[in-house]
């Protein structure tokens, strides 16, 4: 099979799959849209990971033009796919954890209902995602850029009857929106000033363009980023996602969707480099997010909500590499979040299925003896997102850590401070939901089992990930060769040329990592202190809480301060243009309108008596008018 | 050929369209004033024919034969018509028991 051809049918074979199902509805037998769903993103991952092996000793990246898609004077746009280091990493997280969650989701939505639309869905989705990360130009991207929110409303809103879950589908929608409007503005402002919007044209040009205007547009495609990727201030939307199916959680709202706004300025990184302004504001955004999370999650007694700050948080760290210029360590920490990330999520979808949707870690608890599979891949996804080495996670953020050490030493006792508040919260996590008494009702006790296979098997898959996921990054320091930094390279020349090398020491980096480490060790020691050995449990409902405590559990009350400051606002305003304008304005005349024709229809519909000969007679006096009309002209 | 001419000329064209006018004319005015539907349909017929007439007077004027050949399309037309019309007046009388136009008000608006 030509490479071609292997390429085009990696988006395609999804897109294909979404419309079998759904067209099939509900007619369409379970087992076969398992095989449909599974099997689509199976076979794309099988074409990516012969992409990437054949990209490996391939100094040039893929390049496919399917057809041209718009021309119009100037402008043009083709739908072509571009498949460089870059978007071939992209390719196997997106195909390779988009399967494990196909296959988890089969287990996990059984008894659902709406099973082969969930698929429908997964399918588009995973469509959308791939058209983003391969699309070979700005408007390729935004295509698939916007099909990713859409996908991701319909998932948040699945169970739609639940009014609750659909409010929070329109807030993730609402929200995005706002950072695509930036995003848009960013690119019809690059068709403007570079005249083309194909990446291969826009990127040599850069360093032709003046730096106010880059800035300008690095920091509109930045607020797509923020929304897409939930930064400060639009973040809001992925905590109350989490109303969607746990998959849903996994795949969309911690492996892929939100990393969209990673990748992208990943992509656009020689605009980045050009524009220290909008780097700088990638850093310091991401930065208050990673720490302002972080806390919030310290607060959060919903194990998926804890784990959806988690991800928030790690989304700024991503963030800060990327500020600090980092862009191969910011991918990645995406690489490695994925795994563990999307392990922390299908752990706690199995800790939920296990106790009947309960999804309150007060009432979690020793679930440790009861399943263990479930355990200890929990155990894995914590210890890689801790830092804890040798998992995945430990290799990636001290990658992170040691460039925002070089840039600046603020910017990284912050994160180190994010990086010691998430060993907290995810430890905390973990000793509430698998150790101590179980504080579940005992009928719920008595049914708590293990997920069935098609759960446990991509946990244990993603377990392996998270465990040697970090290897593909192994610091020099280690005599490793940084591969995933190699590999990446090609991408980021144009950046690595511009950017002035901070070299640190092998003895600044093992002192750094070992402060690191040893400090990550105490948090976790005071977080088995705290809810092991005193065993401790938060503080139910309506409860006395100290100031402090209680505004973090409210998450800062910024959902308030939004409500206050722009949702109600708004809704003034809205109202007085009903009442001012729509009701006694447009309303008015529109009425005004109506009730005259209907006063002129019930005098002229006198002329419509029904006799024949009187119509006869009208039209013979028509003629005779039209006659002489034409003759005295 | 002056000779044939000339004889031709006997009755001027003016004839023929006042002729044809009138019948036309009173074709109309049946239509308008008449409320038996079969005197209707022969006032119909009237008008075609003054039509037709004016067609042949014409053509012989101008000495050009398709205004003839269109007459025989009106008339085959016309008998067509005759055929379909006289079934809805039988069709008319067999549910009314009349042939007057002024009981068929129902196209009111």
């Amino acid at each position: 099979m030509s490479y071609s051809l292997m390429i085009c049918l990696i988006p395609i074979l999804p897109l294909l799959g979404f419309a079998f199902i759904a067209l099939s509805g509900k007619r369409l037998v379970r087992g076969f849209a398992t095989l449909i769903g599974c099997g689509t993103v199976f076979v794309s991952f099988v074409f990516s990971v012969v992409l990437f092996v054949k990209l490996l000793n391939r100094a040039q990246p893929f390049q496919v033009t399917m057809f041209n898609w718009i021309s119009a004077g100037n402008f043009s746009s083709s739908i072509s796919f571009l498949i460089d280091p870059l978007s071939s990493l992209m390719l196997l997280i997106i195909t390779g954890v988009g399967f494990l969650i196909h296959v988890y989701s089969v287990g996990y939505m059984h008894d659902d209902a709406g099973y082969n639309r969930f698929f429908s869905y997964l399918n588009l989705f995973v469509f959308f995602m791939l058209l983003l990360v391969m699309g070979s130009n700005y408007l390729l991207m935004f295509v698939g850029w916007e099909g990713v929110g859409l996908c991701s409303y319909l998932l948040i809103g699945f169970w739609f009857k639940n009014q609750d879950y659909n409010n929070a589908a329109n807030k993730a929608f609402i929200m995005n929106r706002i950072g695509d409007l930036g995003l848009i503005i960013g690119v019809i402002l690059i068709f403007v000033h570079f005249g083309s919007i194909n990446y291969s044209a826009v990127f040599p040009k850069a360093a032709s363009i003046s730096t106010s205007v880059l800035t300008l547009i690095t920091i509109l495609l930045f607020v797509g980023a923020m929304g897409k990727s939930a930064q400060i201030p639009l973040y809001t939307w992925l905590p109350d996602a989490m109303a969607g199916p746990t998959p849903v959680s996994a795949l969309i709202h911690a492996a892929t969707m939100v990393t969209a706004g990673v990748y992208m300025v990943a992509r656009n990184n020689i605009l980045y480099s050009l524009s220290p302004m909008a780097l700088e504001l990638v850093l310091v955004i991401g930065l208050i997010t990673a720490l302002f999370a972080a806390t919030i999650a310290l607060a959060q007694n919903d194990i998926k909500k804890v784990l959806a700050y988690s991800t928030v948080s790690q989304l700024g760290l991503m963030f800060v590499a990327l500020g600090v210029g980092a862009y191969a360590s910011g991918i990645f920490h995406m690489a490695t979040h994925a795994f563990f990330k999307a392990l922390l999520f299908l752990g706690a979808g199995s800790v939920i299925h296990a106790l009947q949707g309960e999804q309150d870690i007060r009432k979690m608890g020793g679930l440790r003896k009861y399943i263990s599979i479930t355990y200890i891949t929990f155990l894995i996804g914590v210890l890689a997102i801790s830092g804890i080495p040798p998992f995945a996670g430990f290799f990636s953020k001290d990658e992170i850590l040691a460039n925002a050490f070089a840039q600046s030493p603020t910017a990284w006792a912050l994160a180190v401070i994010t990086s010691l508040l998430t060993a907290f919260y995810m430890f905390r996590l973990l000793f509430l939901t698998f150790f101590g008494k179980t504080r579940a009702s005992d009928e719920v006790i008595h049914h708590i089992h293990e997920s069935p296979g098609t759960m446990t098997m991509p946990l244990i898959v993603l377990a392996i990930l998270s465990a040697v996921g970090g290897f593909m990054g192994i610091p020099e320091l280690f005599g490793g060769n940084n591969w995933i930094g190699e590999f990446l390279a090609p991408v980021f020349s144009q950046s690595i040329e511009l950017k002035t090398e901070h070299h640190l020491s092998n003895t600044t980096e093992y002192i750094l990592m070992g402060t690191i480490v040893v400090f990550t060790l105490i948090m976790i020691a005071l977080a088995f202190a705290r809810y092991v050995t005193k065993a401790h449990v938060p503080a139910a409902e309506g409860s006395e809480l100290s100031a402090a405590h209680k505004t973090i559990y409210n998450k800062y009350y910024v959902d308030e301060i939004y409500d206050t400051i722009v949702i109600k606002p708004l809704f003034w305003f809205s109202k007085l243009l009903d009442i001012v304008i729509e009701k006694s304005g447009i309303d008015k005349v529109v009425n005004l309108l109506g009730e005259s024709v209907n006063d002129w229809s019930r005098i002229f519909r006198r002329v419509q008596n029904g006799h024949l000969g009187y119509y006869i007679f009208v039209m013979v006096v028509g003629v005779i008018l039209v006659i002489a009309f034409s003759y005295t002209r | 050929m002056l000779i044939v001419r000339r004889k031709r000329m006997n009755i001027p064209i003016e004839y023929y369209i006042w002729l044809s006018a009138i019948l036309f004319g009173i074709g109309v005015l049946g239509v308008l004033y008449r409320r038996n539907a079969i005197i209707i349909f022969a006032c119909i017929e009237l008008m075609l024919n003054a039509v037709n007439l004016l067609m042949v007077a014409f053509s012989s004027y101008l000495n050009d034969a398709n205004g003839q050949v269109f007459v025989f399309f009106i008339m085959a037309v016309a008998a067509a018509e005759v055929a379909v019309g006289l079934a809805i007046l039988v069709m008319m009388y067999r549910n009314t028991k009349s042939v007057d136009i002024d009981i068929l008000n129902r196209l009111k608006g």
